[in-house]
């Protein structure tokens, strides 16, 4: 099962990537040799394994929901690219004024 | 005398106490040391010489003042890349963060400031440390101070460098799939990856969250257990640290090996395991049964699906994890887009380099929909599997004995197939899986080239692998060896 440049390009578009069309050849040739290495697992009996997606048995854990110090927005903000009024500045989202 | 910048840790602490030297002196050796040889290993992405002298000075004047200190306070510690460390610029070894400077620290940069240890240096790292010989990082390659044209391992490849090289007696990694103990294996000297959930990974930044761990590399095992009794513990801000006591894990050095039984993984000297290699393991492990352990061959049968599980969980983690880099709230913000997708889309593809793109789609891929479960929920399933190897291991054997690495330090640019530098992991990675602890401590060398003794224990128990290594150490001289650079 090889994956074509399309099906990589709509990968690329899930993860957020504008990926170049000589990237996005690289990550096909890519995909497509790692591929066939994950096929081992797919003959593999698993029934009645659970999953595991941590190692340790952590499941929720809670605190009480009190206030706690916390940065200030000049601390939050100093790392922003583009701010202004205590804001980060993103591109619009909505069409028209 | 040796030279200040030669003495190990517990040497410094010595004279330190002693006030035969002080920690302004010491540092300002290192920072010496740092000019001297740091042109041609390249392990460090930021030096910090002046904060570096001022906490040294205030930790002079502590001890002069009788306040109580640390047993290693005034010593300098390096720091892999990835750790956040308030007002210092911290990249992850990425472009993408290549003005990123946190606005707080790391829960173990906390602890280290807390017990007085110097904060010398940010060390190089494969990009998100994602690699195994920093080649993938956005910046430079770090060369093995045994052989500059060869790679120091990674992602932790800086620290490891750093250390080997006499440019810090200690620093910190994290350990993903073996980026702590592969590059202290290729580099000569002691790494450990603690239990998961032992050490606080908040502040770390993320690449695998249910595997990623931070860990000590030293020049020696008594340091490792040192360092480790200064991070460990449980943190509030990382509800997967876990809240089990924490011992002195430097108190079992010394003891003996009477009664310890050890197994021999068979599938961990296969996997492309070089003859030299496996059979200076094995020399060890011979050691090892002369101090009074029985050493015996056992077998992980699921060993060999642990490459194609950690390479689907992994890189799925991580392409959920580096979403957060968008060129918003903080790095790079791409100056050609157009639209809020188009901002995410040309940041992230300027940002990140190839491995890291290749790790993202990877991922991406195992998670979408229609593959969830031919891949992701598979990988998981195998993780099970992996990890009732470990637990069946451990009803029979206190501590597991395998090779760190397949090979010794390989050559820049010599595995430029990406599959083929992903083997470098094939012995440590199954341990993140199973959220096992390990050490990695020299066991000689091929050819001018260090080998790594990897000791697997069980969860929560590094003081049985500190016992083992320390005694084993106690018999050998490896760890004094040194490079020259």
């Amino acid at each position: 099962m090889l994956l074509s440049p399309q099906e990589v390009r709509n990968v690329a578009l899930l993860a957020r990537l504008d990926l170049t069309d000589d990237e996005i050849e690289a990550q096909a040739k890519h995909l497509n040799d790692l591929l066939p290495h994950f096929e081992a697992l797919q003959a593999l009996d698993l029934t009645g394994v659970e999953p595991t997606s941590h190692s340790m048995p952590v499941y929720n854990v809670f605190r009480e929901d009190v206030a706690r110090p916390s940065l200030t927005r000049e601390e939050v903000l100093a790392n922003a690219p583009l701010a202004r009024g205590g804001c980060f500045v993103v591109p619009r989202i909505m069409e028209g004024n | 005398m040796a030279e200040l910048h030669d003495l190990c840790a517990f040497e410094c602490s010595e004279l330190l106490i002693s006030k035969e030297i002080s920690a302004r002196e010491l540092t300002a050796a290192l920072l010496d040391r740092i000019e001297a040889v740091e042109p041609k290993v390249r392990a460090f992405l930021t030096v910090t010489a002046e904060k570096a002298l001022a906490q040294a000075d205030a930790v002079d004047e502590k001890r002069m003042a009788g306040v109580p200190l640390g047993p290693l306070a005034g010593v300098p510690v390096a720091l892999k890349d990835n750790l956040c460390t308030q007002g210092i610029k911290t990249t992850a070894g990425s472009k993408i963060l290549y003005n990123f400077i946190p606005p707080y620290d790391a829960t173990v940069v906390r602890k280290l400031h807390a017990a007085g240890f110097i904060l010398i240096g940010k060390t190089n790292l494969d990009e998100f440390a994602m690699g195994s010989s920093t080649e993938n990082s956005g910046f430079h390659t770090t060369r093995n101070p045994w052989d500059l044209g060869r790679v120091p391992g990674g992602s932790s490849g800086g620290s490891a460098a750093a250390v080997a090289a006499r440019m810090a007696p200690l620093a910190l990694g994290s350990d993903t799939g073996g980026s702590v103990r592969q590059p202290a294996a290729l580099c000569g000297i002691v790494g450990m990856k603690p239990t998961y959930g032992r050490v606080s990974r908040y502040g770390l930044i993320a690449y695998a969250s249910s595997l990623d761990q931070i860990g000590p590399l030293t020049r020696n095992v008594r340091e490792c257990a040192l360092l480790l009794n200064a991070i460990a513990g449980h943190d509030p801000h990382d509800s997967t640290s876990t809240a089990v006591p924490r011992p002195d894990f430097a108190m079992t050095c010394g003891r003996g090996l009477n009664g310890l039984r050890v197994g021999v993984p068979k599938e961990y000297f296969g996997h492309g395991v070089t003859a030299p290699v496996a059979a200076t393991v094995r020399a060890a492990i011979d050691r090892i049964a002369e101090l009074g352990a029985t050493a015996e061959e056992c077998s992980l049968p699921y060993t060999e699906y642990g490459l194609a599980a950690y390479y689907i969980l992994a890189p799925a983690e991580a392409s959920s994890n580096l979403a957060r880099f968008d060129g918003v709230r903080f790095g790079l913000r791409s100056k050609t887009f157009s639209g809020h997708i188009g901002l995410t889309e040309r940041t992230r593809d300027e940002g990140f380099g190839a491995e890291v793109k290749q790790r993202i789609m990877v991922g991406t891929y195992a998670l979408s929909a229609g593959y969830y479960d031919a891949f992701y929920r598979r990988a998981q399933q195998v993780r099970t599997l992996i990890r009732r190897d470990f637990d069946r291991a451990f009803e029979t054997f206190d501590v597991l004995v395998t090779p760190t690495a397949p090979s010794t330090a390989f050559r820049i640019g010599e595995k430029a197939d990406p599959l083929a530098m992903k083997l470098a992991d094939v012995c440590t990675l199954p341990v993140n899986m199973a959220g096992l602890p390990a050490i990695s401590l020299p066991c000689g060398f091929v050819e001018g080239l260090s080998v790594g003794l990897q000791l697997i224990g069980r969860a929560f128990d590094e003081e049985t692998l500190i016992r083992v290594a320390h005694a084993y150490e106690a018999t050998t001289s490896w760890h004094h060896e040194r490079p020259k650079l």
